[in-house]
């Protein structure tokens, strides 16, 4: 009797062990039992190995065993697809010095991810996809003939600073390709003056005299208020992108538009923060404009409003979690441009609104939090609901 | 499907949150139920349910027939146990529960191959509410579902508490057929078990909840209703087939529209949920006087060589089922008791079937995918299919930095375990271990 239960116990603790082990293999938390671990101590090795040739090793990972197809560097890779677009608009109209930046900047992501990783002997994770995202994006915030030493430290800065020293991927609390642009507008401002902005419209401008052509772009026009927009390229112009901006990502909507639906049809990002930005921006420029809707559309098309609207805003990491909170988010983002671009000393204010309200986003995380199922408030609710079952 | 037309008895779906698609895989559903060869010996443990562990009332060397009481429990949360085998018993000693690790009381009995019934089965005679109770408590029966809870317990409320009786017949977890053969083939057993319950307990509606994959079952109930007046007071909701339609909270939301409060009971709103093969076995001990001595459960996954739905005496050996079944094409590298999204994983074929057992599943890895854990980037998808409304990503941070509070608040006890959260994480990160962490941090911070 007493024997039995001997081997009953070591039956017990091997498979305990076992587990312990498989469970280490599964990448699993360091959540083994720990009654399970003090038991398989009692159980010596040999016999522990004895026992596991004996049955086949099995996994005990937690439940559920089954998991849908999705995964993060697939995610990944969506965005960059979806960034696809407005790289070829991108390169059509300021030509190859575009797609070199654009090479150049996320090898410097990958990189510096890869260095950052490396000195904090933390597991890498270069294959996530997360920095080639970072990087592309960044260079198309700046324009084509941006100093390539300035890209490379810019995506450096956003990698290593904004990203990495706060844990790296979703840790970060600012979009890191934001900080980055920031960063290169606040350090090498006349880097950001257009001297030459489109294949084949240079000439052009250069013939009109117009002088630091550039320097004029839409935005720059916009700011003098509506009912003054003399000089402004036409709405098709901004439309389809034939006309000078200052960062190359920005000057293609219809790209933009496309990368959008893509990511929308794929499940990466909700409609919510694009939409509430762009139209809490609509309703402020008809409001601020009498209801001019030509300055209203040239508010939407100008600038970076689109594009940082679907790439930048929709950063997870940096964006609510609820659809409430991002469409809050998205109002914030929309006030906030517009304050700067109606009232402020600066013709754009994508970039501030974006890094204020991804500081905001904690606290509105914790506004929006759903109430649980069954919790207080819930129950209110359900209280209009039908409550006898139909006979 | 036709029996979606006939709006007599079928009813229309109420809407839940979040659930996931996971694949059906159910392989097993043409396969009517077979018999298990009688074990050569059993192992029947003591914790079979939720509440407190019976004590053997037989010692080594007594003789016991199939259906004899073998352990039982003054406990009121505690469901008497059975002689699954006729035999003799062999020993009595200290198991491990794959579940949890700890240890049971076992019973092992020796079979002599005959599966004599035991004299003492009779059919209960009831006159009474407590006569009714007394029945499902003589039966043995616990919540077959997966919970284990003892029946009589659950049925135990004040009269009048209750005016819906949700059967669950969703069944939505993949790989499982056992509830869709029950609910085919053993029709006037479950309904038997249906209108006792809402006899004794005085419940006057009654919501059979079905998902829409399983048209056979749908159809065998809508027919059986419908070929007896009597029975005009009991529906049938067919759900999309969509995990976890089976979970208890969302059963009630689907059937009634009705919100279980956070901390309450179903019959706080009303409701009593009941398995449809827990109705099935108290059908036939109603008619029969056989307690829960055997069940149906599935044996499928890569590496069964003949996947089928079994019908094994309580106790038997994994390994028996296991070989009955054809044994291994091929080396498992998952071994499971129940299902894929809420099973319990095992270390071997050396555990004995228990009663709230409905699947054995030996998987291999193409019919899994398990990924090491990465970050989490924040994309909220666990959020969008947690049927609780919770917030997996936040509280699995709070739990990650130690904070029992924060994660009390994020309402971490109210996790049912479903798994939908895990299953649509693309860090495929293991948060349904975290929150069974939580809970104990939880636990810990209200002991203090």
């Amino acid at each position: 009797m007493a024997a039995t239960q001997a081997t009953q116990a070591f039956d017990a603790s091997a498979a305990n062990q076992a587990s312990a082990a498989n469970q280490a293999s599964a990448a699993d938390q360091a959540n083994t039992e720990k009654t399970s671990n003090t038991t398989s101590k009692q159980a010596t090795g040999k016999q522990a190995v004895k026992q596991q040739e004996k049955s086949p090793v099995l996994l005990l990972a937690s439940s559920p065993h089954f998991h849908d197809k999705s995964d993060t560097s697939k995610i990944m890779l969506d965005v960059i697809i979806a960034l696809v677009p407005v790289i070829i608009a991108a390169t059509v109209l300021y030509g190859w010095r575009v797609l070199l930046n654009v090479v150049i900047s996320a090898a410097t992501c990958v990189a510096a991810e890869y260095v950052s990783r490396k000195v904090m002997k933390r597991e890498m994770t270069i294959s996530d996809l997360s920095a080639v995202v970072t990087g592309i994006i960044l260079a198309l915030n700046v324009p084509a003939e941006f100093p390539i030493w300035q890209l490379m430290l810019g995506g450096v800065g956003a990698i290593v600073i904004a990203k990495q020293i706060f844990g790296g991927l979703g840790q970060n609390f600012v979009n890191p390709a934001m900080i980055a642009r920031l960063m290169l507008v606040v350090s090498f401002a006349k880097s950001f003056v257009v001297s030459n902005p489109l294949i084949g419209a240079g000439a052009a401008s250069t013939a009109a005299g117009v002088d630091a052509a550039s320097g004029a772009t839409p935005m720059a026009i916009l700011a003098n208020g509506a009912g003054q927009l003399e000089g402004i390229p036409s709405l098709w112009d901004m439309f389809i992108g034939t006309h000078g901006t200052m960062a190359v990502g920005e000057t293609c909507a219809l790209a933009i538009l496309i990368g959008f639906v893509y990511m929308w049809v794929r499940g990466v990002i909700k409609p919510h923060i694009p939409v509430a930005y762009v139209g809490t921006v609509a309703v402020l420029s008809l409001l601020f404009s009498g209801f001019d809707f030509t300055f209203m559309l040239y508010q939407i098309l100008g600038g970076g409003l689109l594009f940082g609207a679907v790439f930048m805003a929709t950063d997870y990491a940096t964006s609510p979690l609820t659809n409430k909170g991002k469409i809050i988010f998205g109002i914030g983002l929309g006030l906030i441009t517009c304050v700067i671009r109606f009232w402020g000393s600066l013709p754009e204010g994508v970039s501030y609104s974006i890094v204020i309200m991804n500081i905001l986003t904690v606290h509105i995380d914790n506004w929006t939090r759903s109430p649980i199922f069954g919790q207080a408030k819930k129950q209110k609710k359900n209280q209009n609901e039908p409550k006898e079952v139909e006979a | 499907m036709s029996v979606s037309l006939r709006r007599g008895t079928i009813m229309p779906v109420q809407k839940n949150h979040g659930g996931v698609h996971a694949e059906h895989r159910k392989n097993t559903s043409e396969l009517r139920d077979v018999v298990l060869p009688t074990p050569a010996r059993v192992s029947i443990p003591m914790k079979m349910h939720l509440g407190a562990p019976c004590e053997p009332v037989v010692s080594v060397g007594d003789t016991v027939e199939v259906g004899q009481l073998i352990g039982d429990s003054k406990a009121a949360i505690s469901a008497p146990i059975h002689a699954s085998i006729s035999g003799t018993v062999k020993k009595i000693n200290q198991v491990p529960n794959p579940a949890d690790g700890t240890f049971m009381t076992t019973i092992e009995i020796e079979s002599d191959g005959e599966m004599r019934k035991w004299s003492g089965l009779k059919v209960p005679e009831i006159n009474s509410r407590e006569d009714f109770l007394a029945a499902v408590r003589n039966s043995g029966l616990v919540g077959l579902g997966g919970a284990g809870f003892p029946t009589h317990f659950k049925l135990n409320v004040k009269p009048g508490q209750v005016d819906t009786l949700v059967v669950n017949g969703a069944e939505c977890e993949p790989y499982i057929t056992s509830d869709d053969i029950v609910m085919r083939y053993y029709t006037d057993q479950i309904f038997t078990g249906i209108v006792s319950v809402m006899k004794w307990i005085e419940i006057p509606n009654c919501v059979i909840v079905v998902e829409d994959n399983k048209p056979e079952a749908i159809d065998a109930l809508v027919a059986y209703i419908e070929g007896d007046s009597r029975l005009s007071g009991i529906k049938v909701m067919v759900v999309p087939a969509e995990y976890p339609k089976g979970a208890e909270k969302v059963l009630i939301q689907n059937a009634t529209g009705r919100v279980v409060p956070v901390g309450k009971l179903p019959a706080d709103v009303g409701c009593i949920v009941m398995n449809v093969t827990t109705l099935t076995v108290l059908g036939i001990y109603l008619k029969e006087g056989r307690p829960l001595t055997n069940k149906i459960a599935t044996v499928d996954g890569g590496a069964i060589r003949e996947p089928k739905n079994v019908k094994i005496p309580i106790g038997t050996s994994l390994k028996d089922i296991v070989d009955f079944c054809g044994g291994f094409k091929q080396e498992p590298t998952l071994l499971l008791m129940g299902g894929p999204m809420m099973g319990t994983p095992l270390s071997s074929l050396d555990f004995a079937f228990l009663k709230q057992n409905n699947a054995i599943l030996a998987l291999v890895e193409d019919d899994y995918i398990l990924k090491p854990e990465i970050a989490c980037i924040r994309c909220g998808r666990c959020i969008d299919v947690c049927p609780m409304l919770l917030s997996p990503t936040e509280m699995k941070s709070s739990i990650a930095a130690g904070n029992a509070e924060k994660t009390r608040d994020l309402g971490v006890n109210t996790c049912i375990e479903c798994g939908c959260c895990a299953f649509a994480c693309p860090s495929h990160i293991q948060l349904v271990q975290y929150f069974r962490e939580g809970k104990k941090m939880v636990r810990a911070l209200e002991v203090k």
